[in-house]
Parts: structure tokens; sequence; C-alpha cells
């Protein structure tokens, strides 16, 4: 009995059914914090008495790193519950999360570049905490190729969560390497323990971004999950029913022939 | 908490900060976009796909 939340959340009919209410409030949160805070850190912050406007860059490069390493605890995670409990939505939750994370990975990779460049006077330097997020990039990328290149899915699904635990590895080291080799990426300025070294009227943009992101991730591995949760689940009554349903000729939101609604 | 630009001039340019700071923000909008659109086309192929074999399989019933 205590347990069957537990059993109810590995059921992805149980989370496609249950997540769909949260998707219509998920947009209008997301859209409004990113709108919000864009606006803010682009126009409204004050500038950067060293490096002027071009640190207006860490409204989207703070928040898409945070994400990149939040992201790959989630996939991870979700690869360890696979393989523990041998429950399938874990697995889809995994596998929906690595290109998710791969593309964070790699607009912090790129604003962190284009960054670079006015502020260090260079695109690219083999800096540690570079190195390790560029690390990640290849996990994420490694992780995706990983879990198509087998013929059972199962196997595929096993053997990407392995390469997910492994992968953890790196992440201590991203979070350490301002600290442990202090070439030329800034260490953080927001802490969670003692004060930061970022003023109110930029860490409230910041944050602002920091929570749209966050809400961005969740809508975005909803909608990943979801998609993944009705291929693996082609099969099924529930899904048949689905199709049927969302098809109908006389269901505007789903025409067969032509039309553009989703 | 004030507009930190002159004009919508010096907002594009920012003191010449202005292509790095428009180029990230760009690129990292056009990937967004990218991971909310990938999956409901994905949604609507799939849909797609299914309803055409249901009615092939209604047909040869």
């Amino acid at each position: 009995m205590a347990w069957q939340w537990f059993h109810r959340l590995g059921s992805p009919r149980w989370f496609y059914e249950k997540t769909q209410a949260w998707l219509p409030w998920l947009t209008v949160i997301t859209l409004t914090l990113l709108i919000v805070g864009t606006v803010w850190g682009l126009a409204f912050a004050p500038v950067d008495a060293k490096q002027g406007n071009s640190y207006r860059i860490i409204y989207i490069h703070v928040p898409a790193a945070f994400l990149a390493l939040a992201g790959y605890y989630i996939m991870a995670i979700s690869g360890a519950i696979g393989l523990i409990w041998k429950m399938k939505l874990p697995y889809m939750v995994m596998k929906s999360a690595a290109p998710i994370g791969a593309a964070l990975t790699f607009i912090s990779l790129v604003t962190g570049s284009i960054w670079g460049k006015p502020t260090w006077g260079t695109w690219w330097e083999w800096d540690a905490r570079i190195t390790s997020m560029l690390i990640l990039f290849f996990l994420y990328l490694g992780i995706m190729a990983l879990q198509q290149a087998f013929h059972s899915r199962d196997t595929g699904d096993k053997a990407g969560a392995i390469l997910a635990l492994v992968g953890t590895v790196n992440i201590p080291i991203i979070y350490k390497s301002v600290d442990w080799w202090y070439t030329l990426h800034q260490p953080a300025s927001i802490k969670f323990v003692g004060e930061s070294t970022i003023h109110a009227s930029m860490l409230y943009p910041l944050l602002t971004m920091v929570i749209a992101f966050y809400c961005f991730y969740a809508l975005v591995l909803l909608l990943y999950t979801r998609a993944e949760i009705l291929r693996r689940e082609s099969r099924t009554q529930w899904v048949n029913d689905l199709v049927a349903q969302a098809t109908r000729p006389d269901n505007k939101d789903m025409p067969i022939k032509g039309g553009s609604a989703v | 908490m004030n507009f930190q630009f002159d004009s919508f001039a010096s907002f594009m340019t920012m003191n010449g900060h202005g292509p790095f700071v428009w180029a990230a923000y760009g690129i990292t909008f056009v990937v967004l976009v990218y991971l909310l659109v990938s999956p409901l086309l994905q949604r609507r192929q799939f849909l797609r796909q299914q309803a055409r074999q249901q009615r092939a399989a209604n047909r040869s019933v």
C-alpha cells in the first residue's frame, strides 16, 4: 500500500494522463518568466563596471550551464532507477533527458565562447571548466548514440544508463574546476552558503532566468517523455484509443490531411 | 530600475558589445525553440502514422 504511488509512477499511462493537465500551466509560467528575465537582463539590469554590456550574456549562460548539470543528474538518476527497479518509465525519461541536456550544454559552451571574445580576448581556451563542459557535451552525445546502437531496446537502455552513471564522475569535477584549477573561468558568483559576489540588481534578473530555465527544462522534458511514451506503448489499447480520438476527422486539433495544429 | 540605454540604437550596439550579446541571445533562442517544437512534431508524426495504420487495419478486416 505504501509503495503504490511508486508503482503508479512507473506506469507510462498514468504519467501521460497525469501530466496532461500540467502542460498549459507550465507553458504560461515558463514563457512569462523567460520574457521577464530576458527583458530585465538585457535592458534594465545595470551595466557591469568592468565588463560593460557583454556581461549580459550571463543571463542565459549561467542558467543554461545550471540546467546542463542538473539535467545530467536527472538523466543518471532515471537510468539508475531503471536499472535497479526494472521500470519502463525511467528509461523513457533518461532517453528524453539526453538531447535536452546536450542542447543546454551546447548553449552554455557557445554563449561562453561568445562572451569570452570581448572579455578574455579569445573564443576558446583549454581552461578546466570549459574542457570539462565539453566532455559533458560529448557524454550526452555518447549516451544518445549508445542507446540507439543496439537492436534490443532493453540492452540500449541498460547500456545508456550505465554510461550515464559512469559519467557522473565528471559532474563534481565541473563544479570544483574553477577552484581546483583557477586559470581563466571566474569562480561561482552565486553561493548557496555565504555571501554571493553579485549585486542584488544583477542577482534578481539572474535568479529569474535560472527559475525560467528550470521551468523550461521541466516543460520540454515532459513533452519529450510523452512523445517517447506514445512511441514505446504504441501497441497498447490506451494508445490506440488515444490515436483514434486525436485523429478523428471531426477533431480540429489533429486533422489527418494538411493542417498545422499539433 | 531604469532602461539602461539612451536610445534604441544604443540598445542595439551596446557600446560595441551588441554583436556578441545579440548573437548569444539569438543562438540560445533558436536552440530553445527547437527543443520546444521537436517533441511536438514527433508527437504529430506518431499520431499520423498510427492513424494510417489503424485505417489500413480496419480496411483489411
